[in-house]
């Protein structure tokens, strides 16, 4: 395990930001935390990267306890408000970010150079921040938080404000990243990103945790037995055990209760001598879950005393 | 450590290669005596133009004697006063003196004067001096004294001299005030100009959400601490610069200025000091002495000292008060509102203390250590007892000590707290809080 949350607590004055929180990140995994807005999130992460001290349990990096001051150069960090001088040149503070990440002056003009060649802007160095789009900063955001080769990449709604070819570059970006042994925390509540990108997620809402698991494994976890089945005829009697919630033309999508099999229905359907077309098993989406699991709870957290 | 130093250099190096840096580095002496020039100029001739005053004198006791000077002309008129009077507004007198027919050696006369506009208060009380004069010389032919008694009599022929009994060398409070003035006047704009130049980098670095980035690399502490001494490197490059400057005028500009004096004469102290008491009446010789006199390395050092106490102490509440601050600029007004009083407060304190270096008030303000840089550094170049220096020094440092303390715990919670105002209560909670 690269990063081991355990019993993190962080409560602040009106509300219990993070309460009692636990999860495991694997060496070389992209992991999602996800959540509503307020959930806790950003508080969450500023405890991982050393910017709030926690009340109480303990972050183990790498299997040692986190400090900041000795784990500084394994972590990037790019939260989701953005930030940069603006009337600082582009390459100095691409150096003096990395500078501050542990690099040597040496050091961090050269990885500044081949990022800023990789991604098309060496034309920038001497241009100042306020110079640049919006896209263009985000670009040198993303530059200035991997720019020392971080172990553990934090990357909080990182694709907000970017236009389609831009977070393409970005994504693309992260994957080869994660190939090369970096681990990723991705923290987003756009669920579709969540689905293509992350293999692991955690979702908190109201400082708990109350999700833990693979994609795969959490979509298995809330499945409701519902399938869908394409024939090649229309006039078909259904078997036992299903109940039929839509059907469209030769697609019947339908809930299998309990104590019937999917096999079952099939051969009923083989038995009939109707062709089957198709057949898959609908599995909820992560939006659906997340809605699911959040829904009910008030959309922002209210100020209790606690 | 290494980190404070790659902030610090960064904070120095950004203010230091801005142009403005040095334009405002090299103009602000000219500026500063520019404007004691231009105040000496409007104290001077600002006061008021020449007034032309028309007198009707009934009394034919002023004629030929009341003498035109620089700022006021007579008139003798004759006719009616009436008519005078009507013929005001159309002439080109700026008011009218009417005389009556008075007695010379009695009691309290009043004559009156008319004007169209408003004449002020110094022409009238100067009219009513040269009146008098008249009055009096005559009185005096009268009883028999001539001008030239009179003269004699009224010759002003004492000075005083002032000698320290401690060190038996002449003392001069006009030095020792004028130093004390600049040096307390300088301190006071640092902390402000400087204090400020804190806050508002504060404020940028919050309301650009860099902030957060930068303290996920280094405690907010070590950002704050950095961010104070880089600007506090700026300010002593600035004073150094300034000192330079102030030196090459003293070896060169001044024995230049005296004329005639060799620049050898001028570094050996006891040559001038022998020249100035030879009898040797020249002025500037003599406020060279004076200068030679004072012992400016300790005051350099002094100055220095109370220059970085009092700018950490403030520029760290300043600092504080610039992590409280969010978008709103208006907002940073009320809160360094309480920081600014106690910086006017010692100027207030300085002007009273270089009257009086030695009065309650300049003791108390310059053991203080919120006003004590300004008041104290206004007191030094009079002498100041070792014990009020000593105590002063170490409150100095103890309160700098303090107000980092606090503004640490201020600050780091202040910069990430975006959106809602925050109030002085939560503030006080986060000072108490472990």
């Amino acid at each position: 395990m690269l990063l081991s949350i355990q019993n993190l607590k962080k409560y602040y004055a009106t509300q219990r930001a993070v309460d009692d929180i636990s999860f495991d990140i694997a060496q070389g995994s992209i992991f999602g935390l996800l959540g509503p807005n307020g959930a806790g999130k950003s508080t969450l992460l500023r405890m991982i990267t050393g910017i709030f001290y926690p009340d109480s349990g303990t972050i183990l990096f790498n299997g040692e306890k986190f400090d900041q001051e000795r784990h500084v150069g394994d972590m990037g960090y790019m939260p989701e408000e953005r930030g940069l001088y603006k009337k600082m040149k582009i390459g100095e503070q691409a150096v003096y970010l990395a500078r501050l990440r542990g690099l040597s002056r040496q050091e961090a003009e050269q990885r500044s150079k081949a990022w800023f060649q990789r991604l098309d802007m060496t034309t920038w160095w001497h241009k100042k921040v306020e110079d640049l789009s919006k896209g263009m900063s985000q670009k040198l955001q993303f530059v200035t938080t991997v720019i020392h080769n971080p172990r553990l990449l934090i990357l909080d709604e990182p694709f907000s404000g970017l236009d389609p070819v831009n977070a393409n570059v970005l994504k693309d970006e992260i994957f080869r990243l994660a190939q090369e042994g970096t681990t990723i925390i991705f923290s987003t509540h756009r669920m579709e990103q969540v689905e293509e990108i992350c293999n692991h997620i955690v979702l908190v809402n109201e400082g708990k945790k109350i999700l833990d698991g693979t994609v795969k494994q959490v979509k298995q976890d809330f499945k409701e037995n519902i399938f869908s089945i394409t024939l090649d005829r229309t006039d078909v009697r259904m078997p036992e055990g299903i109940q039929v919630m839509k059907q469209q033309d030769q697609k019947i999508t339908f809930h299998l209760q309990e104590g019937y099999t999917a096999n079952g229905v099939l051969q009923h359907f083989i038995g009939q001598g109707t062709g089957i077309l198709a057949f898959e098993e609908i599995l909820p989406s992560l939006n659906d879950i997340f809605i699911r699991q959040v829904q009910g709870t008030a959309a922002a957290r209210a100020f209790d005393r606690i | 450590m290494k980190k404070i130093l790659i902030v610090i250099k960064r904070e120095y190096l950004t203010r230091v290669k801005k142009r403005s840096f040095l334009i405002l580095t090299l103009l602000i002496p000219f500026l500063f005596i520019g404007l004691t020039a231009l105040m000496g100029v409007i104290a001077v001739a600002g006061a008021s133009s020449k007034k032309k005053i028309a007198v009707l004198d009934e009394s034919k006791t002023f004629e030929q004697k009341l003498k035109n000077s620089k700022r006021l002309e007579y008139v003798f008129v004759q006719g009616r006063l009436d008519s005078l009077k009507h013929s005001l507004e159309t002439e080109a007198y700026d008011a009218l003196l009417y005389v009556p027919v008075f007695d010379k050696n009695g009691q309290h006369t009043s004559f009156r004067l008319f004007c169209d506009e408003q004449i002020g208060i110094e022409t009238e009380g100067r009219i009513q001096d040269d009146l008098n004069d008249v009055v009096i010389s005559e009185r005096m032919k009268a009883a028999g004294i001539t001008s030239e008694q009179m003269k004699n009599l009224q010759d002003e022929s004492i000075s005083l001299s002032t000698e320290s009994i401690k060190d038996g060398k002449k003392t001069s409070n006009k030095v020792a005030l004028a130093t004390g003035y600049g040096c307390g006047l300088i301190l006071y704009m640092f902390m402000l100009f400087y204090g400020m130049s804190v806050m508002r980098s504060v404020m940028e670095e919050k309301t650009n959400r860099i902030a957060e980035i930068i303290v996920s690399s280094v405690r907010p502490f070590q950002l704050m601490l950095g961010k104070i001494v880089g600007v506090a490197l700026v300010g002593l490059t600035q004073v150094l610069i300034w000192i330079v400057l102030f030196g090459v005028f003293l070896m060169v500009g001044l024995p230049m200025m005296t004329g005639g004096m060799a620049i050898q004469q001028s570094m050996d102290p006891a040559a001038v000091n022998a020249a100035a008491q030879a009898g040797n009446s020249d002025n500037m010789a003599a406020l060279m002495a004076v200068v030679q006199d004072t012992n400016w390395v300790m005051l350099v050092l002094w100055f220095l000292f109370y220059f970085l106490g009092g700018y950490f102490l403030y520029a760290a509440l300043f600092a504080a008060v610039g992590s409280l601050v969010n978008e709103d600029i208006q907002e940073s007004n009320q809160y360094t509102l309480p920081i600014t009083i106690p910086i006017i407060l010692g100027f207030v304190m300085m002007s009273s203390a270089i009257q009086d270096p030695n009065g309650g008030v300049a003791v108390f303000g310059s053991i203080f250590p919120l006003t004590s840089p300004i008041v104290m550094m206004a007191r030094i170049p009079f002498g100041v007892p070792a014990w009020q220096l000593a105590t002063s020094a170490a409150l100095l440092i103890l309160g700098f000590l303090g107000t980092s303390w606090m503004a640490g715990k201020i600050y780091r919670t202040g910069i990430l707290m975006y959106g809602k105002k925050i109030t002085l209560r939560e503030v006080g909670k986060w000072i108490v809080r472990k």
